[in-house]
Protein backbone atom coordinates (compact mmCIF):
# COMPACT_ATOMS: atom_id res chain seq x y z
CA UNK A 1 0.00 0.00 0.00
CA UNK A 2 2.69 2.26 1.41
CA UNK A 3 4.85 1.85 -1.54
CA UNK A 4 2.55 2.34 -4.02
CA UNK A 5 1.64 5.99 -2.50
CA UNK A 6 5.23 6.60 -2.38
CA UNK A 7 5.76 6.28 -6.54
CA UNK A 8 2.66 7.90 -6.88
CA UNK A 9 4.26 10.86 -5.15
CA UNK A 10 7.52 10.20 -7.46
CA UNK A 11 5.86 10.21 -10.07
CA UNK A 12 3.53 13.31 -9.06
CA UNK A 13 4.57 16.08 -10.52
CA UNK A 14 4.92 15.18 -14.48
CA UNK A 15 1.44 13.40 -13.57
CA UNK A 16 0.01 15.75 -12.22
CA UNK A 17 1.07 18.76 -14.94
CA UNK A 18 -0.66 16.23 -17.39
CA UNK A 19 -3.25 16.00 -15.58
CA UNK A 20 -3.96 20.11 -15.23
CA UNK A 21 -3.52 20.26 -19.29
CA UNK A 22 -6.20 17.55 -19.41
CA UNK A 23 -8.70 19.26 -17.20
CA UNK A 24 -7.84 22.80 -18.68
CA UNK A 25 -8.28 21.34 -22.58
CA UNK A 26 -11.44 19.79 -21.65
CA UNK A 27 -13.02 22.00 -19.06
CA UNK A 28 -12.33 25.42 -21.72
CA UNK A 29 -14.97 26.72 -22.74
CA UNK A 30 -16.49 27.02 -26.03
CA UNK A 31 -14.87 23.22 -27.14
CA UNK A 32 -17.55 21.29 -26.69
CA UNK A 33 -15.39 18.11 -27.71
CA UNK A 34 -12.02 16.66 -26.81
CA UNK A 35 -9.34 16.29 -30.00
CA UNK A 36 -9.40 13.31 -31.53
CA UNK A 37 -6.74 11.31 -30.46
CA UNK A 38 -5.79 10.17 -34.34
CA UNK A 39 -2.28 8.61 -33.72
CA UNK A 40 -3.50 6.52 -31.38
CA UNK A 41 -7.17 5.32 -32.87
CA UNK A 42 -4.96 4.79 -36.14
CA UNK A 43 -1.76 2.82 -34.74
CA UNK A 44 -2.08 -1.26 -35.49
CA UNK A 45 -1.08 -2.99 -32.57
CA UNK A 46 -0.93 -2.58 -28.59
CA UNK A 47 2.14 -1.45 -28.19
CA UNK A 48 1.93 1.29 -30.88
CA UNK A 49 -1.43 2.47 -29.53
CA UNK A 50 -0.16 2.22 -26.05
CA UNK A 51 2.86 4.75 -27.28
CA UNK A 52 0.30 7.25 -28.89
CA UNK A 53 -1.99 7.92 -25.85
CA UNK A 54 1.35 7.91 -24.26
CA UNK A 55 1.31 5.47 -21.58
CA UNK A 56 4.21 3.60 -20.99
CA UNK A 57 3.73 0.38 -19.33
CA UNK A 58 0.52 -0.12 -17.86
CA UNK A 59 0.25 -2.42 -14.43
CA UNK A 60 -1.65 -5.48 -13.90
CA UNK A 61 -3.80 -4.19 -11.59
CA UNK A 62 -6.60 -6.79 -9.43
CA UNK A 63 -8.45 -3.57 -9.11
CA UNK A 64 -9.50 -3.41 -12.71
CA UNK A 65 -12.23 -5.72 -13.75
CA UNK A 66 -13.09 -6.17 -17.61
CA UNK A 67 -16.61 -7.70 -18.06
CA UNK A 68 -17.93 -9.11 -21.26
CA UNK A 69 -18.93 -12.79 -22.27
CA UNK A 70 -16.98 -15.80 -22.43
CA UNK A 71 -18.07 -16.71 -25.88
CA UNK A 72 -19.57 -13.99 -28.43
CA UNK A 73 -21.92 -15.51 -30.93
CA UNK A 74 -21.56 -12.13 -33.18
CA UNK A 75 -18.65 -10.38 -33.22
CA UNK A 76 -20.32 -7.01 -34.02
CA UNK A 77 -21.93 -6.49 -31.10
CA UNK A 78 -19.89 -7.48 -28.01
CA UNK A 79 -21.12 -6.15 -24.45
CA UNK A 80 -17.96 -4.62 -22.96
CA UNK A 81 -17.68 -2.96 -19.38
CA UNK A 82 -14.82 -1.82 -17.47
CA UNK A 83 -15.17 -0.72 -13.99
CA UNK A 84 -12.33 -0.07 -11.19
CA UNK A 85 -11.72 0.39 -7.64
CA UNK A 86 -8.77 2.67 -8.22
CA UNK A 87 -9.39 6.26 -6.86
CA UNK A 88 -9.29 9.26 -9.09
CA UNK A 89 -9.61 7.25 -12.21
CA UNK A 90 -9.45 10.10 -15.07
CA UNK A 91 -9.19 7.90 -18.32
CA UNK A 92 -10.65 4.30 -19.20
CA UNK A 93 -9.96 2.92 -22.45
CA UNK A 94 -10.99 -0.26 -24.23
CA UNK A 95 -8.54 -2.11 -26.45
CA UNK A 96 -8.70 -5.26 -28.45
CA UNK A 97 -5.66 -6.87 -29.04
CA UNK A 98 -6.55 -8.58 -32.55
CA UNK A 99 -8.61 -6.07 -34.38
CA UNK A 100 -6.90 -4.11 -37.05
CA UNK A 101 -6.92 -1.21 -34.77
CA UNK A 102 -6.67 -2.60 -30.99
CA UNK A 103 -8.25 1.14 -29.74
CA UNK A 104 -11.51 0.66 -29.59
CA UNK A 105 -12.63 3.49 -27.36
CA UNK A 106 -11.63 6.16 -24.57
CA UNK A 107 -13.10 7.30 -21.87
CA UNK A 108 -12.54 10.66 -19.93
CA UNK A 109 -13.95 10.87 -16.33
CA UNK A 110 -14.37 13.95 -14.62
CA UNK A 111 -14.61 14.16 -11.01
CA UNK A 112 -17.64 12.76 -9.65
CA UNK A 113 -18.23 10.06 -12.68
CA UNK A 114 -17.63 6.80 -11.45
CA UNK A 115 -15.08 4.17 -13.30
CA UNK A 116 -17.75 2.04 -14.59
CA UNK A 117 -18.36 2.14 -18.58
CA UNK A 118 -20.00 -0.43 -20.03
CA UNK A 119 -20.40 -0.49 -24.24
CA UNK A 120 -20.70 -2.53 -27.53
CA UNK A 121 -17.79 -3.25 -29.50
CA UNK A 122 -16.95 -5.25 -32.82
CA UNK A 123 -14.72 -7.83 -32.96
CA UNK A 124 -12.95 -9.36 -35.92
CA UNK A 125 -11.76 -12.43 -33.75
CA UNK A 126 -11.31 -14.25 -30.66
CA UNK A 127 -9.09 -11.72 -29.03
CA UNK A 128 -7.82 -10.38 -25.44
CA UNK A 129 -9.77 -7.59 -24.52
CA UNK A 130 -7.79 -4.82 -22.78
CA UNK A 131 -9.05 -2.59 -19.94
CA UNK A 132 -6.93 0.22 -19.54
CA UNK A 133 -7.35 2.81 -16.46
CA UNK A 134 -5.16 6.06 -15.41
CA UNK A 135 -6.00 6.39 -11.77
CA UNK A 136 -3.94 9.16 -9.99
CA UNK A 137 -2.13 9.50 -13.44
CA UNK A 138 -0.59 6.40 -13.51
CA UNK A 139 -1.95 3.28 -15.57
CA UNK A 140 -3.65 0.14 -14.77
CA UNK A 141 -4.61 -2.73 -16.79
CA UNK A 142 -6.96 -5.85 -16.88
CA UNK A 143 -7.71 -8.30 -19.65
CA UNK A 144 -9.94 -10.59 -20.73
CA UNK A 145 -10.27 -13.07 -23.19
CA UNK A 146 -13.25 -13.17 -25.25
CA UNK A 147 -14.31 -15.81 -28.06
CA UNK A 148 -15.88 -14.79 -31.22
CA UNK A 149 -17.77 -17.54 -32.97
CA UNK A 150 -18.69 -14.78 -35.83
CA UNK A 151 -16.27 -11.72 -36.67
CA UNK A 152 -17.63 -8.63 -36.79
CA UNK A 153 -15.43 -6.69 -39.24
CA UNK A 154 -16.14 -8.79 -42.59
CA UNK A 155 -19.93 -9.16 -43.47
CA UNK B 1 -28.91 10.52 -42.45
CA UNK B 2 -28.07 11.59 -38.62
CA UNK B 3 -31.35 11.99 -38.49
CA UNK B 4 -32.73 9.64 -35.38
CA UNK B 5 -32.78 10.90 -31.87
CA UNK B 6 -30.46 9.19 -29.04
CA UNK B 7 -32.26 7.28 -27.04
CA UNK B 8 -31.55 8.99 -23.57
CA UNK B 9 -32.34 7.24 -20.32
CA UNK B 10 -31.28 8.90 -17.14
CA UNK B 11 -32.15 7.72 -13.37
CA UNK B 12 -31.03 8.44 -9.98
CA UNK B 13 -30.36 6.14 -7.07
CA UNK B 14 -29.39 7.01 -3.92
CA UNK B 15 -27.33 10.03 -5.34
CA UNK B 16 -26.03 8.37 -8.42
CA UNK B 17 -27.26 9.02 -11.54
CA UNK B 18 -27.11 5.78 -14.05
CA UNK B 19 -26.96 7.10 -17.84
CA UNK B 20 -27.86 4.70 -20.90
CA UNK B 21 -27.57 6.08 -24.28
CA UNK B 22 -28.25 4.34 -27.56
CA UNK B 23 -27.22 5.89 -30.51
CA UNK B 24 -28.15 5.70 -33.91
CA UNK B 25 -25.89 5.42 -36.51
CA UNK B 26 -24.07 3.17 -39.13
CA UNK B 27 -20.58 3.15 -37.81
CA UNK B 28 -18.93 1.92 -41.16
CA UNK B 29 -14.99 0.63 -40.63
CA UNK B 30 -13.75 1.43 -43.84
CA UNK B 31 -12.88 -2.56 -44.12
CA UNK B 32 -16.06 -3.72 -45.65
CA UNK B 33 -16.86 -3.91 -49.13
CA UNK B 34 -20.35 -3.79 -50.74
CA UNK B 35 -21.54 -5.86 -53.30
CA UNK B 36 -19.85 -4.44 -55.78
CA UNK B 37 -16.23 -5.08 -54.05
CA UNK B 38 -15.88 -1.35 -53.64
CA UNK B 39 -14.81 -0.22 -49.77
CA UNK B 40 -17.07 1.30 -48.22
CA UNK B 41 -15.85 4.76 -46.73
CA UNK B 42 -15.27 4.71 -43.05
CA UNK B 43 -17.87 6.53 -40.83
CA UNK B 44 -18.22 6.67 -37.84
CA UNK B 45 -18.32 8.68 -34.77
CA UNK B 46 -15.22 9.67 -32.68
CA UNK B 47 -16.21 12.23 -29.60
CA UNK B 48 -19.09 12.28 -27.84
CA UNK B 49 -19.75 14.31 -24.61
CA UNK B 50 -22.36 14.06 -22.06
CA UNK B 51 -23.41 16.84 -19.31
CA UNK B 52 -25.30 17.71 -16.64
CA UNK B 53 -26.37 21.15 -15.99
CA UNK B 54 -23.50 21.69 -18.83
CA UNK B 55 -20.82 19.97 -16.50
CA UNK B 56 -19.07 17.69 -18.23
CA UNK B 57 -20.01 14.07 -17.04
CA UNK B 58 -18.04 11.86 -19.47
CA UNK B 59 -16.17 12.76 -22.56
CA UNK B 60 -15.73 9.19 -25.36
CA UNK B 61 -13.18 9.23 -28.36
CA UNK B 62 -14.53 6.41 -30.66
CA UNK B 63 -12.39 4.22 -33.15
CA UNK B 64 -14.13 1.95 -35.83
CA UNK B 65 -14.60 -0.89 -33.51
CA UNK B 66 -17.16 0.28 -31.46
CA UNK B 67 -20.98 -1.62 -32.70
CA UNK B 68 -23.29 0.28 -34.83
CA UNK B 69 -26.04 1.97 -33.00
CA UNK B 70 -23.26 2.62 -30.30
CA UNK B 71 -24.91 2.11 -26.59
CA UNK B 72 -23.19 3.47 -23.70
CA UNK B 73 -24.18 3.34 -20.32
CA UNK B 74 -22.18 4.98 -16.92
CA UNK B 75 -22.73 6.47 -13.80
CA UNK B 76 -21.33 9.68 -11.65
CA UNK B 77 -22.50 10.97 -8.25
CA UNK B 78 -24.99 13.74 -7.99
CA UNK B 79 -28.28 14.64 -10.56
CA UNK B 80 -31.34 15.18 -9.26
CA UNK B 81 -34.98 14.03 -10.40
CA UNK B 82 -36.08 17.05 -13.50
CA UNK B 83 -32.05 17.87 -14.43
CA UNK B 84 -31.19 17.93 -18.10
CA UNK B 85 -28.52 15.28 -19.52
CA UNK B 86 -27.48 16.45 -22.97
CA UNK B 87 -25.28 13.94 -25.01
CA UNK B 88 -23.60 15.27 -28.42
CA UNK B 89 -21.42 13.58 -30.65
CA UNK B 90 -19.40 14.40 -33.98
CA UNK B 91 -18.41 11.85 -36.09
CA UNK B 92 -15.99 11.67 -38.57
CA UNK B 93 -17.84 13.44 -41.30
CA UNK B 94 -18.16 16.76 -39.32
CA UNK B 95 -22.24 15.68 -38.39
CA UNK B 96 -22.84 16.33 -34.96
CA UNK B 97 -26.36 15.62 -32.93
CA UNK B 98 -27.41 16.98 -29.29
CA UNK B 99 -30.49 15.54 -27.51
CA UNK B 100 -31.26 15.75 -23.89
CA UNK B 101 -33.15 13.91 -21.69
CA UNK B 102 -34.41 14.90 -17.27
CA UNK B 103 -33.39 12.59 -15.20
CA UNK B 104 -35.94 10.57 -14.13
Amino acid sequence: MNNQRRNVLKSGSGAALLTVLAAAGIIKPGMALAEWNKAAFDAKSMADTLKAMGVGSPVDSKDVQVTGPDIAENGAVVPVGVSSTLPNVTMVAILIEKNPNALAATFTLPEGTEANVQTRVKMGQTSNVYALVKSDGKFFMATKEIKVTLGGCGG
Amino acid sequence: MAANPMKIRASNKDGVTEVKVLISHEMETGQRKDASGAIVPAWFITELTAKHNDRLVLGAEFGTAVSKNPYLAFRFKGGAKGDKIVVSWKDSKGETRTDEAAIA
